[in-house]
């Protein structure tokens, strides 16, 4: 379980995170949303540690992130996988050096032993005869099956999502989003998952956070948020014609 | 004011840079693919360069020493002393700051703004450490070797044009190259281009590593980490020019 406390972020003067509290639990597909610049990334980057928070606590199973030293900071991110918006694989690598990558770096497996856990992992999210490919030769969808393979090779406790079906077409975004939740039910990891999807919060959603604003403005699971009379929630979730359409129909 | 936050904020880079490598066999490999990529990569540019200005060089002074009061073998003794004290260190230096900085710059810089540097942080490696420390010590191994090539075949290619040319007996520019010659000006050129060598992989690397933005960003980083180390080059030349020979 990752809880964070009280978090708290400015950029120069300028307030873009204001007092959020919100336990992620474990084995859940824990989801952020909020519109486009509502500092969904910007929290995210906070609980991992690439933003320094202004103030507020972060918990990973009772361990204070925020009050740890450089150090031990690094070695909870060894149990953090976590998968970016554009995907941020290594375009100088093959696919399958990009899943080895994190095994070289962290474990002493024979270089046959890694390549038997990168090909684990590929076949894992459904990825096979991609190998040797770089990223630059592969589709969107194929480049976060590979992400998503990088990220889970060294058995990571808790995985973050940044927009993981932006820029996918709608069967592919669902056929990512099932992988997230199927992996985090196996190994029973800690995940968090931002989108601005409302798809992806009904197919995939345990636990939701509604950012707006900078503001924690609503929290609940995907059978309350359809059914909650919160304005901004309602804006958010009934944007599309086919949502309000499904809201008359229930 | 500026300048003092850059200063700062490189002298941390290479720091951290500096730091305990979380795997020393992947930092050893790392060092010799940037061998291979800077150096063995900046051959061909060099020979041309070194050739070319070795006959430049050449046929110039000849042209220059008409006067019968200036012996001819004052040809070689010309080629060498400037192929060694500043031609081979300082301009093959300044020429990779362009080849090879701009390279490194645009690499970084993209690996920043696609979140590949995140990535890396994320995992827990350092990644000032994975990325700029081999390219650094790669760089210091192998600009010396780059500028002891060039100067070796900047005085063939003065001794092969001179004598296409004309313009130098055989035993003249051979006696010339010969002629008194130091061998501590080749140790000032080495430590120069060791300096110099720092300058071209951290310069750049630190403008790559804080970009921030898209593509755009990524050109002008690439540009200024050029422009910096190309200016901080004939700074450091000057310095070291003062401090080592007068
Ligand atoms: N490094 C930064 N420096 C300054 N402002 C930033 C930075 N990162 C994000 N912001 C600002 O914070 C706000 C929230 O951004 P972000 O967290 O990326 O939103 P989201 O991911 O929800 O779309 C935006 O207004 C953005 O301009
Ligand atoms: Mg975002």
């Amino acid at each position: 379980m990752i809880e964070i406390r009280n978090i708290s972020k400015s950029f120069s003067g300028r307030s873009v995170l204001n007092d959020i509290s919100f336990r992620f639990e474990t084995g859940k597909t824990n989801m952020i949303i909020g519109e486009s610049g509502s500092g969904k990334t910007t929290l995210l980057k906070c609980m991992v540690g690439l933003n320094e928070t202004d103030a507020g606590q972060i918990l990973y199973d009772g361990r204070s992130f925020t009050e740890l030293d450089f150090k031990e900071k690094k070695d909870i991110r060894k149990e953090i996988g976590m998968l970016f918006q554009g995907g941020a694989l290594f375009d100088s690598k093959t696919v399958e050096e990009n899943v080895v990558f994190p095994l070289s770096m962290f474990t002493d497996l024979s270089e046959s032993e890694k390549r038997d856990r990168a090909n684990f992992c590929l076949q894992r999210v459904n990825l096979s005869n991609a190998n040797n490919l770089f990223p630059s030769e592969i589709s969107g969808g194929m480049k976060k099956r590979v992400a998503i393979a990088r990220a889970i090779a060294v058995q990571p406790k808790y995985l973050f999502c940044d927009e993981p079906n932006s820029g996918l077409d709608p069967k592919t975004s669902i056929v990512i989003d099932n992988l997230i939740k199927e992996i985090t039910e196996e190994y029973n990891i800690t995940t968090v998952v931002i989108t601005h999807d409302m798809n992806s919060v009904i197919e995939i959603g345990d636990n939701i956070m509604f950012i707006y604003k900078g503001n924690k403005h609503w929290e609940g699971s995907k059978h309350q948020i359809l059914k909650t009379d919160n304005p901004e929630v309602c804006d958010f979730v009934y944007a599309t014609q086919f949502m309000k359409d499904l809201k008359t129909k229930f | 004011m500026k300048i003092f936050f850059h200063f700062g904020r490189y002298f941390i880079l290479i720091k951290r840079a500096f730091g305990k490598p979380e795997k020393i066999s992947i930092y050893i490999s790392r060092i010799f693919e940037e061998m291979n990529l800077l150096g063995i990569g900046s051959l061909g540019i060099v020979a041309i360069i070194s050739v070319f200005m070795g006959a430049v060089i050449t046929i110039q002074s000849a042209f220059n020493f008409e006067s019968p009061l200036i012996p001819l073998y004052a040809v070689g003794v010309a080629v060498r002393d400037s192929m060694i004290l500043e031609f081979s260190p300082a301009i093959v230096s300044l020429i990779l700051a362009g080849k090879v900085g701009s390279s490194i710059a645009s690499e970084i810089g993209t690996m920043r703004v696609s979140e590949q540097i995140d990535a890396l942080e994320i995992m827990g490696i350092n990644s000032a450490g994975y990325l700029i420390f081999p390219k650094i010590i790669a760089s210091m191994l192998f600009n010396p070797i780059l500028v002891v090539f060039s100067m070796f075949l900047g005085i063939l290619g003065g001794y092969v044009f001179g004598l296409m040319a004309g313009v130098v007996s055989d035993y003249e520019y051979v006696y010339g190259i010969t002629y008194e010659f130091h061998p501590y000006n080749v140790v000032y050129a080495l430590i120069k281009s060791i300096v110099f060598a720092f300058i071209i992989a951290s310069v750049p690397a630190y403008h790559g590593y804080y970009t921030s933005g898209g593509a755009l960003e990524v050109g002008r980083s690439s540009t200024k980490g050029v422009v910096y180390s190309s200016v901080l080059i004939l700074a450091f030349d000057l310095i070291l020019t003062q401090l080592l020979l007068v």
